[in-house]
C-alpha cells in the first residue's frame, strides 16, 4: 500500500512536472508570440507588421507645419515597424463623402480621420478601438469630456480622440484701437458693438456662413448657445429649438450681420475667412490659431497688429464646439492591429508633443496630460485663449446626448442653414419654424 | 461484267462548326456583336439603376443593414421645404441656362457659318469652355465671384459703380443667376458647333432663291435655317436638357447648395443627403425624382422630332 502511495506520488509529481513543464513552455510561447504582435516597450516594433502596408486618410491641415510633423511620425512608425504608411489627404469638406463611400464599398483607407461627431454617424463601418481608446486615455490621464462624447458611441469607443482644433476670436488691435477698443468685447452684445463701428470704418467681421465643417456651425452653435437655445431636450429625442430663446439668438444674429459683417461671408467656407483676414479685408474672424500661424510664416507686418480672444459670452454663459478630429479604424480594414499599433504610435508622448508643437497653438490635446507639457510655456503668448478654450466646449445636440441624430442634423447644416436664412432676410420665427421641422425630420419627433 | 468492290476514298464533306453556324446566322451575330455593349449597360446602368431603387425604398443608412419603407422617402422628401425648393431650381436652372444656350448658341454658329479670316482660330477658341474640365473651369469662376478676391468687383470698383463687393455666391438670386450664367457660358460652344454642323449642309441655292424672291434675311432665318436645322436642334436640345437637370459638379463646385440651400438641384441635394449625411435611402429618392420627370420631357422631345 505504502509503495503504491509511493508510486502513485511519484506519478502525480511526474505527471505535474510534465504539465508544469507544458505549461510553462505554453507560457513562454505565448508570451514570446505576444511579444510579436505588442511592443514590449514603448517604441519597439511589433516583428509582425514588416510588410504591412496601411493607407491613412486625413484632411490638409490648415496648419502644414501639423502635416511635415506627421509626415516625421509616419516615417519613424515606417522605420520601427518595417511597415509602410500611404498617407492621404484631401480638402475636409470632403472626408464625409470618402468615409460613406469607402463603408458602403468595404474598400478604401484602414483608417480616416473623422471630424466632430461623425463616429456616431459611421458607427456600423467602424472597427471598436475600446482597449486601445482606454489605454490611451489612461496613459493621457483622462480624456475631456467633449472628444469623448464625439468618439464614444453607445457603450464604445468608434475611434480614437487625436485632436481638438479650439477657436477663438483672431482681431487686429490697431482696428479696434480706431474704434476706441482696447480690448476685445466679453458679450455677443459688445461684439456686435465694435463691429458696427469697424464695419463703418471699412473693416467688417468676417465670418463664414456657407456649407463648411468649422466655421460656420462653430459660430451658429456658439450663438445659439449663448442666448440659451437648444436644439433638443435631454432626452435627445424632443427638439426644442422654437423657443424665445433661439428667437433672441437670430434676432441677435440678424442684426450683428447686417451691422457688423462683410455680407460676403454666407458664401464662405472655412478657407475664406483666412485668406480675407491675411488680405486685410476683415477686422476680425473667429478661427483657430492658423491665421496667426501663417501671418507668421507669410505676413509677418500682421504678427504684431494681431491678437485673439476667447468667444464672447451671452445672457446664458459662454459656450462653443471645438472642430475635434479622431482617428477610425475601418471595419473592413485587413490590417486592424497595424493601424491600432499606428494610432498608438502616433499618440506616444514624445511623438504627439512634436506634432502639437509644429501646430504653434492651433492644435490641442484630447487627453488632460499634454496640457501640462512646458511646450505650452514656449508658445507666444498671444495664442494664450486657444490652450483652455475646450472649458467652454460643448457637444453638437446639445441638451441631448451627442449621437447619430445629433451628428445627422449637424451634417444636414440644418442649424447653420436657419441662421443663413435669417440673416438673408428670412423672418426669424419662419427660419425657427422651418428648422425645426427638419430637427423633427431628424430625431423622428 | 465485272465489277469490282475496291471502296473509293469517301469525299470529305466539310461540316461547320456548330458555334461558326451560329454565328453565321445574321440574327445570332446581331445578338453577339451586341452583348458586350448590352453587358456593360446591364452592370453599369441597369444594376445601379436597380439597386438605387432599392435604396429610395429603404430606410438605408451608411454602412447599416437596409430596411425596405416603401415609398417612406419620397414621402418624407416631399413633406421638406429643401426638396420642394430644390425641384424649382433645377427647373429654373435647366430652363434659364438651355434658352440662354440655345440662343447665343445660334447665334454663335450663324456668325462663324460665314467666311472670314482666322475662322479655323476662333472655331477653335470658342470650343475652350466645352473642353476644359468643368471642374477647373468652374473653380476659375469660383475665383471670378469671390466675394474678396473677385476680379468682377475690382472692376466695378474701379468704375466706381460700387462702393463694395457684391457677394455674387452669397446672395440667393445672384447666386442662382451666377450659376446659370456660367452653365450657359460652358454650354454654348457645343450648341454653336452642333447647330454650324447642321448650318453647314444647307444648300446654298436655297438662300439664293429666296434672296431673288425678295426674301431679307429675318425671313430667310425664319423659313429656312430654322426648319432645316430643326432636327439638329432638337437632338442638341434634348441632350443639353438631360445634362442641366442632372448637373452636379458646376454647382457643387460655386456654390455647394448655399446660401442656405438656395441652389441646390437634384444631384446637390441627394449628395448632401445621401453621400455626405449617410442617408442613403433619402438621396437615392432624391435622385430617383429626377427620373420620370427627365422621361416626360424626352419622350416629348423625341415624339416631336419623329413627328418633324
Amino acid at each position: 500500500m505504502a509503495d503504491d502511495q509511493q508510486l502513485s506520488r511519484s506519478a502525480v509529481t511526474q505527471s505535474m512536472n510534465r504539465r508544469a513543464f507544458l505549461h510553462i513552455a505554453g507560457l513562454a510561447t505565448g508570451a514570446a508570440m505576444l511579444g510579436s504582435v505588442r511592443p514590449v516597450a514603448a517604441g519597439q516594433a511589433p516583428a509582425q507588421l514588416q510588410g504591412t502596408r496601411l493607407t491613412y486618410l486625413q484632411w490638409v491641415n490648415f496648419v502644414p507645419a501639423h502635416d511635415a510633423a506627421l509626415k516625421k511620425q509616419i516615417a519613424g512608425f515606417e522605420k520601427q515597424t518595417g511597415a509602410k504608411v500611404a498617407f492621404e489627404t484631401i480638402n475636409m469638406n470632403d472626408i464625409q463623402a470618402r468615409t460613406t463611400v469607402a463603408i458602403e464599398s468595404k474598400a478604401g483607407p484602414d483608417i480616416i480621420q473623422l471630424a466632430h461627431n461623425w463616429p456616431h454617424l459611421y458607427e456600423a463601418g467602424l472597427e471598436p478601438v475600446d482597449e486601445l481608446a482606454e489605454e490611451l486615455g489612461r496613459k493621457g490621464e483622462g480624456y475631456y469630456d467633449l472628444p469623448k462624447s464625439h468618439s464614444f458611441v453607445n457603450g464604445r469607443w468608434r475611434a480614437v480622440p487625436h485632436s481638438i482644433v479650439s477657436p477663438a476670436s483672431t482681431y487686429r488691435i490697431d482696428w479696434f484701437k480706431e474704434v476706441g477698443y482696447e480690448k476685445f468685447p466679453d458679450t455677443w452684445e459688445g461684439y456686435r458693438e465694435v463691429g458696427k463701428k469697424l464695419k463703418a470704418n471699412g473693416h467688417p467681421i468676417g465670418q463664414a456662413l456657407g456649407h463648411s465643417l468649422g466655421d460656420p456651425p462653430i459660430f451658429c452653435y456658439a450663438v445659439l448657445w449663448a442666448f440659451g437655445a437648444k436644439e433638443v431636450e435631454t432626452d435627445g429625442k424632443t427638439v426644442a429649438l422654437d423657443s424665445q430663446e433661439t428667437l433672441d439668438a437670430l434676432d441677435f444674429a440678424v442684426g450683428f450681420w447686417k451691422d457688423a459683417c462683410d455680407e460676403g461671408g454666407l458664401a464662405w467656407d472655412d478657407a475664406n475667412n483666412n485668406r480675407a483676414y491675411l488680405a486685410e479685408q476683415i477686422s476680425c474672424t473667429f478661427n483657430g490659431a492658423s491665421i496667426w500661424v501663417e501671418a507668421k510664416r507669410n505676413f509677418p507686418h500682421l504678427v504684431p497688429l494681431t491678437n485673439h480672444a476667447y468667444f464672447p459670452a451671452g445672457p446664458h454663459g459662454r459656450y462653443h464646439p471645438h472642430a475635434t478630429w479622431e482617428n477610425a479604424i475601418m471595419g473592413y480594414s485587413k490590417n486592424k492591429e497595424a493601424a491600432k499599433e499606428f494610432i498608438k504610435y502616433l499618440m506616444e508622448y514624445n511623438n504627439y508633443v512634436e506634432w502639437l508643437k509644429a501646430g504653434q497653438g492651433y492644435s490641442t490635446s484630447p487627453t488632460k496630460v499634454f496640457a501640462k507639457d512646458p511646450m505650452w510655456g514656449e508658445l507666444d503668448p498671444q495664442v494664450e485663449p486657444f490652450k483652455d478654450s475646450v472649458k467652454y466646449g460643448r457637444h453638437f445636440g446639445y441638451a441631448g446626448p451627442a449621437s447619430r441624430k445629433a451628428a445627422e442634423a449637424w451634417s444636414k447644416y440644418i442649424i447653420v442653414d436657419m441662421f443663413a436664412k435669417a440673416v438673408q432676410g428670412t423672418p426669424p420665427k419662419e427660419a425657427i419654424k422651418w428648422a425645426s421641422g427638419e430637427l423633427k425630420q431628424v430625431y423622428g419627433a | 461484267m465485272m465489277t469490282s468492290d475496291v471502296a473509293l476514298p469517301k469525299e470529305k464533306v466539310y461540316r461547320p462548326a456548330k458555334w461558326r453556324l451560329f454565328l453565321e446566322r445574321d440574327s445570332s451575330m446581331g445578338y453577339a456583336m451586341v452583348a458586350p455593349a448590352g453587358l456593360i449597360l446591364i452592370l453599369f446602368i441597369a444594376y445601379p439603376f436597380i439597386l438605387g431603387i432599392r435604396m429610395s425604398l429603404s430606410h438605408w443608412l451608411v454602412g447599416q443593414e437596409p430596411v425596405f419603407v416603401g415609398l417612406q422617402n419620397f414621402i418624407r422628401n416631399a413633406d421638406s421645404t429643401i426638396f420642394t425648393r430644390t425641384v424649382q431650381n433645377t427647373f429654373i436652372y435647366t430652363a434659364a441656362a438651355t434658352v440662354l444656350k440655345l440662343g447665343f448658341g445660334m447665334a454663335l454658329a450663324l456668325v462663324l457659318n460665314n467666311t472670314f479670316r482666322g475662322k479655323g482660330l476662333v472655331r477653335a477658341a470658342f470650343l475652350l469652355p466645352w473642353i476644359i474640365p468643368t471642374v477647373l473651369s468652374t473653380l476659375a469662376w469660383l475665383w471670378m465671384f469671390d466675394a474678396t478676391f473677385s476680379v468682377l468687383n475690382w472692376f466695378l470698383r474701379y468704375l466706381g459703380l460700387v462702393q463694395r463687393g457684391i457677394s455674387w455666391l452669397g446672395d440667393p438670386v445672384l447666386a442662382m443667376i451666377s450659376i446659370i450664367v456660367v452653365n450657359a457660358w460652358r454650354g454654348i460652344p457645343f450648341f454653336a458647333i452642333s447647330l454650324l454642323a447642321g448650318l453647314q449642309t444647307i444648300s446654298q441655292e436655297l438662300y439664293e432663291a429666296a434672296a431673288i424672291d425678295g426674301a431679307n434675311a429675318v425671313q430667310r432665318f425664319r423659313y429656312i435655317t430654322l426648319p432645316m436645322v430643326k432636327p439638329v436642334l432638337l437632338v442638341v436640345l434634348l441632350f443639353s436638357i438631360i445634362w442641366t437637370f442632372a448637373d452636379f459638379q458646376l454647382v457643387y463646385v460655386l456654390t455647394r447648395g448655399g446660401p442656405a440651400n438656395s441652389t441646390h438641384l437634384f444631384a446637390t441635394l441627394a449628395y448632401q443627403v445621401g453621400v455626405v449625411s449617410g442617408s442613403l435611402g433619402e438621396g437615392a429618392a432624391i435622385s430617383l425624382t429626377m427620373f420620370p420627370i427627365l422621361v416626360v420631357i424626352v419622350v416629348i422631345l423625341l415624339m416631336y422630332l419623329r413627328k418633324e
